[in-house]
């Protein structure tokens, strides 16, 4: 494989990681606030005690994997093919919506979903890195 | 009304944060995957940039909390994506990025797309 098809392969497998983790870590956010008895309150007290519920934590720590795996992304490619690309993250987090948590998802939804998916691989076929490329190796 | 005003303060917070992460992960330069990744990237997070980034994320993370617990998901979270074409154009003015047709076409799409599922 050329170093140009392994960049290209090791950025997809990246982005991957980055879209799974951002979806699943907002659905066990999603469950694990729900799951808060009278819900969530911005007061400092009630927020540390959110910290600590299981899924809230399993929410945060997703969430942190995310932040690492984005910030790699960003490091080797622009931000505005970085956040088309990743917004597949909304398609997997409307799938999870609807079959995890029973959401009702209309029609209009998925149109929005179709949308947001051609989207994404229109700007997945540019060129990812078009500033300055400081460690560019290809 | 309350839950406009927190997709605001999360979209804004957002943008923020993404621009200051992409100026010094431009400047720090490619991150290498391997066994000292996760090292590299925790040092990464100790740059001034990146701190003020982590401020404005945990803004939205507090702000996006508060959201989930009075609106649905799949509401919450195509609301918040709105700012796409916002960052884009940002992306294009203050990072200096080349944003060719079918990068602005494909952001648009996005955006679209994430205006439908708000509905």
């Amino acid at each position: 494989m050329s170093g140009g098809g392994a960049r290209r392969l090791r950025m997809r497998a990246l982005t991957v990681v980055v879209v799974a983790s951002n979806a699943l870590g907002n659905a066990a956010l999603d469950w694990g606030v729900k799951g808060l008895p009278g819900g969530i309150r911005l007061a400092p007290w009630a927020l540390a005690r959110a910290v600590f519920n299981p899924w809230v934590g399993l929410g945060i720590g997703l969430l942190a994997l995310w932040m690492l795996t984005r910030m790699t992304l960003l490091s080797w490619a622009d931000l505005s093919f970085v956040l088309p690309v990743t917004s597949a993250g909304y398609v997997a987090t409307a799938l999870v919506g609807r079959y995890v948590f029973g959401e009702r998802v209309a029609g209009v939804r998925w149109a929005g979903t179709a949308l947001i998916a051609a989207g994404v691989a229109l700007v997945s076929t540019t060129r990812e890195r078009t500033g300055s490329a400081v460690g560019e190796t290809d | 009304m309350t839950r406009w005003v927190l997709v605001g303060v999360v979209a804004g917070a957002t943008i923020a944060a993404d621009l200051l992460q992409t100026m010094e992960m431009r400047r720090h330069g490619e991150v290498r995957l391997g066994g000292g990744w996760v090292r590299e990237a925790a040092a990464v997070l100790r740059r001034p940039y990146i701190v003020a980034a982590v401020g404005f994320m945990a803004v939205s993370f507090f702000a996006f909390l508060k959201l989930l617990s009075i609106a649905e998901l799949s509401f919450a979270v195509p609301a918040t994506a709105g700012s796409v074409v916002v960052e884009t154009m940002l992306a294009k003015v203050v990072l200096k990025e080349r944003v060719e047709a079918r990068r602005w076409a494909g952001a648009c799409l996005v955006a679209c797309g994430v205006a439908l599922l708000a509905l």
